[in-house]
């Protein structure tokens, strides 16, 4: 028999990576708010990769941590290894990744929810959800019954979960975790179209069966840079990560069995991601290369746990055995866990508003795989959001919306409210196309004051922020002021890079704007320096040298949200609109954008489409 | 003023050649950009005009060229079609002249007017009401498809081909890129920078290509206004009907008003040429037309093509003198007629005023190849395949010349030592403007590839 179980603010529906950013921000926004779990042992958990951060999720764990999130100061605390990739390719893709000790960060980070004030974590399965009045009603397998004002849906692979190795299928969630078996046909009856997606994991093997004698070891980067920039003390590499290769007789084994794949069986119905194949995707798609690259990562320090990056499957368990023996290093390797497809349930994001509240149903909000994105970084980012989203919505604020020009979260609930996902969306820095302005290292200044303005920033981080950023204009008006003569030295530093000398007096701006010159390189002859923090210098030295490009993709921002103000309603009939093309018509259907910047966006809407829209527009409020 | 930002110029007379051509060119910066190309007659300023007032003046390029006569016409604003500032600067019509002032215009800093836009501002701007403009709309919406249209246009898609064909070498670039950059653990091959040079150097050119040959299609497109010339008896009117009766098909004939009378159009070698009624010109035969041997002088120096006849079978004599003269800065062919008789011509005469000499007998038809030759050579269409596409419209231009700008910027970069972030930044521009070129939204295209050509992803 059910019961009322009281009522909240904000309920969210899942303890995963979009699920704990989403309550916590909601709770410290000062809403009475509950999490449920399916299971409290899962809450935080990193099924698959043991890390945070990589090329464009490093952006969006910084974006994260600017707007006062969680997760880059639990991953700091659970850093074993970090490095900063794509370092000599440019700042704009410079990307922060770090291994972390997967359970320590998952017990880091249920306790942050346990012991957050205004947040209750219950472990409950919600089986249904409906509208009561202006408020939503929860209930539980256990028949109690939640009132909410907000509800964050937050299920990831949990919804409708089923697990596939070989012809072997089950319901499930991941790591052996219930499904949550009930809810998809609830949020069917409230009118949600659900899709099935699908993603997959490689196998966890015993560290001591692994002979690491020849393979190559990957060391972390000195000194590791944090993602938080509350983060003060100093973080240690604590581990190494191995890369071995696959074979022709792997490929062989593979090759063989894969009429055993259920994927190509056709068992499996979802839709998985492009950017995450699995080793039997590899292998049959690029039939030419004789080798894949796979890197064996520590799950933890107290564990022997070892993931096997770049081999996911869902071939049979026999299979997987024969295939991981024949690759140097994992001969004689012992499978803890094994390799699993998962399918599972999403939503179309394109019934969503860039707040992620769903069009039709106010006060419903989607985050994360059950938006169709893919990535604990990505999840993580749109918790945040929709956590930000409900609590101003429960108390009667406008929502916070962040547009493509202000980070990569915004280009990536864009995307995904505006193209949908046709699989599991990750993100990636060449889906920015500001991404030169969208750095990593410069997070803060882009966010950070929004993060402030929200209240999720405290007044000591709000404090540090600002002498950051006053430390950046003396240092940009010191390096426009100081000259420095035409010295031997100098010019000496200058050739040794590779650049020209100077005959008179040179301005540390102007050759901070030479590609070839560094701070650093300056630094005997740049004797009034002033002791800031190295991301000081950074910044200002980025700012030099990048300051055409930079200005120009201002420029294109400038437009961009000019175009953006001209605002659309959501509740219109546009093929009712005179003068529009059909295909441009449905698309405006289905998406039902906000602006006119976002309809523009849409592929299969054209520019004369867009004329005859500021037209109508016009019309309608004139 | 919702559109405030840009100013924007079209062509605001239709596609056939009529009596005046008239650019329009409306924005905030409208009165500047007009003052740009126009020169007032007394120092007058668009700028200094009031609404509703006309200038008398010239049209002249960014290198002192004089273009044409032009009138000003200024609209101050709200009072104007589109409701803001408004100068419509009037010509000699005739495309190829309105083209090239629309050129000049652009080039001092409007924008193209896309399909429409002046409409839309004017019903923005309350210049109109909602029926009025929803009777628009419908032809705006018609015209969506119209830069695809373009692009499809003459030679069966051949401009999208050519385009799309740059497109596809700059989105494999951009697809290396950025599975380079965001797969940098995996075996994504590196990016040299000579290969990034070398296609980038292969798609610039091909762009340069392709913007020079919306010049020499501009003559197919629109035809060469030409002018036979010549004093009487020289053979203009047999040249005339040599020509004429040697023409595959008689392609149009064009309606004209005030200025532009009765022309016919001819293919010789393929190029059309836009002869020019010559009437007033074989009037000129008649002593008492004497008014008709000024509008030919006109004429002849407004040609795109000057055919001077010299009688070959007589001396030259003054007026042949004075004409090859006055067509110093022209471009023009010296038809040295009447082979077929014999000469008393001194040639090397001739030659001395004209690069272009072709000796013929228009009444016998000999010749008429090398006529047709030495003409190929002076529009420089030699070498031009119209079914390799080419640019069609000042809109395509622009675009392409926007794609052009991107990469030379892009090969700056790479050339300065600059990371290839930013290189990667500017290939993406160039491929935005060629897709905005055949009217399409730039798409997921490179995401896309980088999938389907890079074996990445853990």
């Amino acid at each position: 028999m059910t019961y009322n179980a009281g009522t909240v603010d904000v309920a969210v529906i899942g303890a995963g990576h979009a699920g704990i950013e989403a309550g916590l921000a909601a709770a410290r926004l000062g809403c009475s708010t509950v999490v449920f779990t399916i299971n409290l042992d899962a809450v935080g958990n990193c099924p698959c990769n043991p890390s945070i951060g990589g090329t464009a999720k490093g952006h969006l764990v910084r974006e994260i941590d600017a707007l006062g999130g969680e997760m880059g100061k639990t991953a700091d605390a659970c850093t074993i290894q970090s490095r900063m990739l794509n370092l000599g390719k440019g700042p704009a893709v410079h990307s922060l990744r770090a291994q972390i000790d997967r359970n320590q960060y998952a017990r880091t980070m249920k306790h942050k929810l346990e012991t957050c004030p205004n947040l209750l974590l219950r472990q409950a399965e919600v089986v249904k959800l409906e509208q009561d009045g202006g408020d939503w009603l929860l209930t539980t397998r256990l028949e109690a019954v939640y009132r909410a004002k907000a509800v964050i849906i937050a299920t990831g692979t949990f919804l409708g979960g089923k697990v596939f190795v070989g012809d072997v299928s089950y319901e499930s969630g991941p790591d052996g975790m219930f499904p949550a078996a009930f809810l998809p046909d609830s949020l069917k009856d409230l009118g949600i179209a659900l899709r099935r997606f699908k993603t997959g994991t490689p196998a966890r093997v015993l560290k001591s069966s692994i002979d690491f004698t020849n393979l190559e070891v990957q060391q972390g980067d000195e000194p590791v840079v944090p993602f938080s920039y509350e983060t003060e003390e100093k973080l240690e590499n604590k581990a190494v990560c191995h890369i071995s290769w696959t074979n022709e007789a792997t490929h062989q084994v593979i090759k063989d069995n894969i009429h055993r794949s259920p994927l190509y069986g056709g068992e499996i119905q979802g839709i998985g991601p492009r950017y995450c194949p699995s080793i039997e995707d590899k292998v049959v798609r690029f039939p030419e290369k004789e080798r894949h690259q796979l890197f064996i990562e520590p799950c933890g320090l107290d564990t022997e746990e070892m993931y096997l990056q770049g081999m996911s499957s869902s071939l049979p368990e026999d299979v997987q055995v024969d295939f991981y023996h024949t690759i140097p290093g994992l001969e004689h390797v012992q499978l803890m866990r094994t390799a699993y497809a998962i399918e599972y349930d999403c939503c179309d994001p394109r019934e969503l508003t860039a707040a992620l509240e769903f069009r039709e149903l106010p006060g419903l909000y989607g985050a994360g795989q059950f938006n169709g994105s893919s990535g604990y970084e990505e999840a993580a980012a749109q918790g945040l959001v929709a956590g930000i989203n409900a609590a101003r919505k429960v108390q009667g604020k406008e929502p916070v919306i962040l547009d493509r020009a202000s980070s990569y979260i915004g280009t990536l609930i864009d995307d995904l409210i505006t193209k949908g996902a046709s699989d599991p969306y990750r993100m990636m820095t060449s889906r920015s196309e500001y991404r030169l302005v969208l750095r990593q290292d410069n997070a803060d200044q882009r966010l950070t004051p929004l993060g402030w303005e929200i209240g999720l920033i405290s007044a000591k981080r709000w404090a540090k922020f600002q002498e950051k950023e006053a430390q950046k204009a003396a240092e940009q008006k010191r390096a426009q002021n100081t000259v420095f003569s035409p010295t031997e030295e100098l010019n000496r530093i200058l050739v040794s890079r590779g650049t020209s000398p100077v005959n008179t007096g040179a301005r540390l701006a102007d050759l901070l704007r030479r590609p070839q010159i560094t701070y650093q390189d300056l630094a005997p002859i740049d004797t009034s320096r002033p002791n800031y923090p190295p991301a000081v210098f950074e910044a200002v030295e980025i700012a030099l040298k990048y300051e055409g490009y930079i200005k120009r993709q201002l420029a294109d921002i400038e437009e961009m949200r000019r175009v953006e103000r001209k605002k659309l309603p959501l509740t219109v009939d546009y093929s009712q609109v005179k003068g529009l093309r059909l295909e441009a018509a449905e698309k405006l259907n289905k998406v039902k954008p906000e602006n006119i910047g976002q309809a523009g966006r849409i592929s299969g809407v054209s520019p004369a489409d867009i004329s005859v829209l500021l037209i109508w527009l016009a019309g309608r409020q004139g | 003023m919702p559109e405030g930002e840009r100013t924007i110029a079209a062509i605001s007379t239709g596609a056939a050649p009529g009596g005046i051509g008239i650019v329009r060119v409306s924005g905030p910066e409208a009165r500047a950009v007009a003052d740009r190309v126009f020169r007032g007659r007394n120092g007058r300023q668009i700028a200094q005009m009031q609404g509703y007032t006309a200038a008398l003046g010239g049209a002249y390029t960014a290198a002192g060229e004089k273009l044409d006569d032009v009138v000003a016409l200024v609209f101050a604003a709200p009072k104007s079609y589109t409701g803001e500032d408004v100068v419509e600067l009037s010509c000699h019509g005739g495309l190829y002249l309105t083209r090239r002032l629309l050129q000049e215009v652009l080039a001092a800093g409007a924008s193209p007017a896309q399909p429409g836009e002046f409409t839309r501002r004017a019903f923005l701007n309350g210049k109109m009401d909602l029926t009025q403009a929803e009777a628009v709309m419908e032809l705006i919406g018609a015209g969506g498809e119209q830069a695809a249209r373009e692009a499809q246009a003459g030679s069966s898609g051949a401009l999208s081909q050519r385009v799309g064909a740059i497109r596809e070498e700059l989105t494999g670039l951009g697809a290396h890129l950025a599975a380079w950059a965001d797969f940098p653990e995996e075996d994504v091959p590196a990016v040299e920078n000579q290969a990034l040079s070398q296609s980038l150097e292969h798609a610039a050119q091909e762009l340069s290509r392709l913007l020079e040959s919306f010049d020499v299609g501009k003559v197919y497109r629109e035809g060469v206004r030409t002018v036979i010339a010549g004093r009487p008896n020289a053979g203009k009117s047999t040249l005339m009907n040599l020509l004429a009766g040697c023409q595959r098909s008689i392609v149009t004939q064009y309606a004209g008003t005030t200025r532009d009378v009765v022309e016919e159009t001819v293919l010789l070698g393929g190029i059309p040429l836009r002869l020019a009624d010559t009437a007033g010109l074989r009037d000129t035969d008649d002593p008492v037309e004497s008014i008709g041997v000024a509008a030919a002088r006109e004429r002849v120096q407004t040609a795109d093509l000057v055919l001077a006849v010299f009688d070959s079978s007589q001396e030259l004599e003054r007026e042949d003198l004075e004409l090859a003269e006055s067509l110093s800065t022209i471009p023009a062919v010296a038809v040295v007629n009447k082979t077929d008789l014999p000469s008393k011509i001194d040639l090397e005469q001739v030659r001395k005023h004209f690069s272009h000499v072709a000796c013929i007998s228009a009444a016998s038809g000999e010749g008429l190849e090398e006529l047709q030759e030495e003409i190929t050579a002076l529009l420089g269409t030699g070498n031009f395949d119209p079914g390799a596409g080419m640019l069609f419209t000042e809109r395509q231009r622009h675009h392409a010349r926007a794609a052009l700008e991107a990469l030379r910027e892009a090969e700056n970069a790479l050339a300065l030592g600059m990371t290839l972030d930013a290189v990667t930044v500017c290939v993406e521009d160039a491929l935005n403007a060629l897709y905005a070129l055949t009217g399409e939204t730039a798409s997921e295209e490179v995401v896309d590839q980088v999938f389907e050509t890079f074996c990445v992803g853990k």
